[in-house]
């Protein structure tokens, strides 16, 4: 019988870029006896002991939790966002590699996401969307019991499935036109389906879409790339849920409370 | 000797936070915007006290190593966040919360403290739920609960696997409100690295742009530190990889005393470590232990697949040892008998060094749908990585670093030794003593963070009104000089043991002496090694590329540095600590059934060690408990 394989090599095609320099160029470098309960970053890891070993500067590359939560890992692997599968960069594991394959691995840069250094890139306009308007203005101090507005399960699942986005960016990084439609209507989805997202509900949708178009975000085009590449399976629902939202804002004007308005 | 009053007010348990408020200063909101507030760190502490306090009125400065508030490691907790509503009319009160958390710590935390932490815990679910975030609910719309371990109670709130980044992407939403409104501003990829005091008291901070590795430095009139633990000291741990000691360790080097470093906790139902490639631990949330029943064979060297080892062969040791919380018992007891069962021989998969968590029976008794509905998300994940099926086999599981219950000292007010300078969330010491229940950090970080800091911190900082240092003070040229000083020299020294090596051999040395299963003498040679690796550090490190540039090679040398110190420490407190007590098992001082023996004539006190410079040995200095409430008596979860 055959020993089950143990380790394995591969070859990485690497986008190498200075800081505050515009131009790169990817870089070759080979890594071997990559054991294979490794994960890929920890095979990234593996490549970055052995250029610091040679007094080499290490490939620059976000992660955090490692395991699929805090949205920090952010390679585009042969071309897709997060790579193969639906799940983050961190969460991929080297067994599903072939030993000996070619691997290209760049940054998850589009239009509204500048790359910092090599595989870094700046993913604060997303930050800036939710300043917009992503939340429900409370302070902290007595609030009304919670079990007084009952809320259906499945429409907390639904909203849960909104705010599951942990705002990676692959929605942004796979999207022809760099949209950032699929994140931003997850959260203007999450809070809307909820009773405590009722007052801002209509300002809301309206000052985050206009903060997305002020990032330089493109226009969604229906290309369902994102929800293709979405971590976290996060539906285009919420798309048309954000646009029929958008459309009502804009026909009642300056209205932020919704629907029932007191006349 | 240090000053350690915890200005713990007087009068009955029950009254003594309301009374406190009572009696405090204030700042009114007219004078709030005239000073400046740093908070370091947008986990649920940082984010959630950021947040309230801009609300306020403050000028808040937020510093985050991350690129955004939301990824802080809060984000990873899983299972949940306690809260003594008692919905389910098992039994619940303030008071069963405060007895659970005290006797789950083993009687080593301050009782007025964790009095309060259970008289917040109910406004903590009324405040998220205002937020957005999308707690369970069952059919007819009311909160669900489940139940974690010591407690014989359900008070346990969630959003299924993953409560920690639901409730941490509320207190981040209300934070870049704040950021919206100009009252919050926010330094991200900025990471603290120096503490700046003058003339006794936090007047700002040092910390460095990680995109040009300029060192620059914040004022203001208080420092919070909402920081994190420390556990990645041990290299694998469940904390995210570039969770760290740094600003903690740095403010303790400044006079900001440490409390009891050597409380660790080590999570039992983590997935077991595969090689030395292994860069993080991923836990399995104990949520999971309600339905997962924990065995291992009792033949020892067993080869037979779990599936073929038939129900009288398999040892359920916790159901067995521990009739009564059964496979919930909390965390540091399950802990330690995984790890007795797999030194005594009988643990699984290929190092041996693992126990099965089965979910056979719950499957055939609830039906797959319904253990999907609740644990979906942590099978695909443990599937994920391992490439096998908790529906089809049982997890393998072990224990693995998770939560630092100590941390800096703090006082009623959340305020360390220095004047002006506070600790919440994890970093701090205060509710937890020496083991911590699950979903109790949750609770204590929200609770420090929505309800705690932003009502005492004016009791600092209202004395201090139109009294400001600015950055031009010469404490603050002396501070920036020191840490390039630091700096210059880790990238001067061009040795050859990369800062990562390094870590590994602290973590696996922790690990070992420092870990489940402590005793004099291994203790005393871990710091002996700690000694060689730190000289290792110095003389032979090696750190590539430029300071001024992006360089995570020299943000790892610079945590590895300073975990270097903390380790040693922590090697220290468990050495003088001579006796066990939750977490920390000294083999010296157990029962005859191998459980822990506490000696509350001895050490019914916290050690808060002080800094006292490089040339001198730390002191250490002790908190006695007072215990007015509750009489400690031997844990039993029998
Ligand atoms: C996998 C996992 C699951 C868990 N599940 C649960 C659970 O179900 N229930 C529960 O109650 N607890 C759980 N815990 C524990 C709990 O998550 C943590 O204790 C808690 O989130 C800590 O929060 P914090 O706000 O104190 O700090 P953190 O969330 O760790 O945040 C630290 C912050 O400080 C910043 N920072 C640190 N150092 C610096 C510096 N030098 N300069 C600048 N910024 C800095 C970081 O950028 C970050 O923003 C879990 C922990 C883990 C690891
Ligand atoms: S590192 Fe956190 S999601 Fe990948």
């Amino acid at each position: 019988m055959n020993e089950p394989q143990k380790t394995l090599s591969v070859r990485l095609r690497i986008w190498r870029q200075p800081i505050g320099n515009s131009n790169g160029q990817f870089v070759e470098y080979g890594v071997n006896d990559i054991p294979v309960e490794a994960s890929f970053l920890e095979m990234l890891d593996i490549l970055n002991e052995q250029l610091v070993e040679s007094g080499e500067d290490a490939v620059a590359f976000e992660s955090d939790c490692r395991e699929g939560i805090c949205g920090t890992c952010s390679l585009v692997i042969d071309g897709l966002p997060h790579g193969e599968g639906q799940c983050t960069t961190c969460q991929l594991q080297m067994r599903n590699f072939k030993d000996g394959a070619t691997i290209t691995v760049e940054p998850f840069s589009t239009g509204a996401f500048k790359t910092i250094k090599d595989l870094v890139v700046d993913r604060s306009p997303l930050d800036r969307i939710i300043e917009s308007g992503g939340y429900v203005t409370v302070h902290s101090g007595p609030k009304p019991e919670p079990n007084s507005i009952p809320i259906e399960e499945d429409v907390v699942e639904d909203a849960l499935d909104a705010s599951a986005c942990i705002g990676c960016g692959a929605c942004v990084a796979a999207c022809p036109n760099g949209s950032a439609s699929l994140f931003t209507s997850a959260k203007i989805g999450h809070l809307a389906l909820l009773p405590q997202g009722q007052t801002e509900r209509y300002g809301r949708v309206r000052k985050m879409v206009e903060a997305m178009d002020n990032e330089g975000f493109g226009s969604c085009r229906n290309y369902a790339e994102c929800q293709a590449s979405c971590p976290k399976n996060i539906s285009i629902k919420y798309i048309g849920r954000m646009n029929k939202d958008y459309i009502h804002a804009t026909i009642h004007g300056g209205d932020n409370r919704g629907p029932v308005k007191a006349t | 000797m240090m000053d350690l009053d915890a200005k713990i007010p007087s009068g009955p348990l029950e009254d003594k936070w309301d009374s406190h408020l009572e009696h405090i200063n204030l700042v009114g909101p007219r004078n709030r915007p005239t000073y400046d507030v740093i908070v370091v760190g947008t986990g649920l502490a940082g984010a959630s006290a950021a947040s309230s306090l801009a609300a306020q009125g403050y000028r808040v400065h937020v510093f985050i190593y991350h690129d955004s508030p939301r990824r802080a490691h809060s984000i990873a907790a899983q299972g949940g966040i306690n809260a003594c509503k008692n919905y389910r009319q098992d039994g619940d009160s303030v008071h069963r919360l405060f007895y659970d958390t005290q006797k789950g710590g083993d009687f080593r935390a301050r009782e007025a403290n964790v009095y309060r932490l259970a008289q917040t815990s109910t406004e903590i679910i009324d405040q998220c739920v205002a937020q957005g975030v999308p707690f369970a609910r069952e059919y007819g719309g009311m909160l669900a609960n489940r139940s974690f371990g010591g407690v014989l109670v359900e008070r346990t709130f969630y959003c299924r696997g993953q409560t920690g980044q639901q409730l941490l992407l509320g207190a981040y939403q209300s934070l870049q409100k704040e950021v919206d409104q100009g009252r919050v501003i926010l330094y991200p990829r900025s990471e603290m690295l120096d503490l700046v005091v003058v003339d006794g008291r936090a007047r700002g901070i040092i910390y460095r742009d990680m995109l040009t590795g300029e060192i620059q430095s914040s004022a203001g009139e208080a420092v919070v530190l909402a920081t994190g633990g420390y556990g990645a000291a041990y290299f694998n741990s469940t904390n995210a990889v570039n969770s760290n000691s740094t600003a903690i360790w740095r403010a303790h080097r400044r006079g900001a005393a440490f409390a009891n470093p050597s409380f660790v906790q080590i999570h039992p139902t983590c997935i077991p470590v595969s090689g030395d490639h292994q860069s993080k631990l991923t836990l399995m949330s104990e949520s999971l232990r309600n339905d997962g029943r924990v065995w291992v064979p009792r033949k020892k060297g067993e080869t037979r697949s779990p599936a073929d080892i038939p129900e009288k062969e398999r040892y359920y040791y916790l159901e067995e040892r521990y009739p009564t919380f059964g496979n919930l018992v909390p965390r540091d007891v399950a802990s330690r008998a995984a790890k007795v069962a797999c030194d005594d021989g009988y643990g699984v998969g290929s190092t041996g060094y693992s126990v099965y968590m089965d979910f056979r029976d719950a499957i055939n008794r609830q039906g797959g749908d319904t253990i999907k509905s609740k644990y979906g998300n942590l099978f695909d994940m443990y599937e994920e990585i391992t490439g096998e099926s908790p529906y089809q086999q049982p997890f393998k599981i072990y224990p693995a670093v998770h939560y630092c219950m100590g941390g800096l000292w703090v006082d009623y007010n959340l305020q360390t030794t220095i004047p002006g300078l506070y600790a919440i969330g994890e970093a701090n010491f205060s509710d937890h003593g020496a083991n911590r229940l699950g979903a109790s950090s949750l609770m204590q970080c929200l609770a420090d963070g929505y309800f705690i800091l932003p009502q005492t911190i004016g009791d600092g900082l209202q004395p201090l009104f139109r009294d400001k240092v600015g950055t031009d003070h010469p404490a603050f040229a002396q501070a920036i000089a020191d840490v390039n000083g630091r700096i210059n020299k880790v990238m001067s020294i061009q040795g050859s043991s990369t800062p990562l090596s390094i870590h590994k051999r602290l973590g696996k040395t922790l690990w070992n002496h420092c870990g489940m299963s402590r005793n004099a003498g291994n203790l005393q040679g871990a710091i002996d090694h700690i000694d060689q690796l730190t000289q290792e550090f110095w003389n032979n490190v090696h750190v590539t590329g430029s300071a001024k540039d992006m360089n995570q090679t020299l943000e790892r040398a610079m945590r590895v540095a300073d975990f270097l110190e903390v380790g040693r420490l922590m090697c220290r407190d468990a050495l003088e600590r001579d006796e066990s007590c939750g977490c920390h098992f000294r083999e010296e001082h157990q029962t005859e059934e191998g459980e822990v023996q506490r000696n509350d004539e001895k050490f019914a006190h916290a050690a808060v060690w002080e800094w006292r410079g490089e040339e001198t040995a730390h002191r250490r200095n002790t908190e006695k408990i007072h215990f007015e409430h509750l009489q400690p008596a031997t844990r039993s979860y029998k």
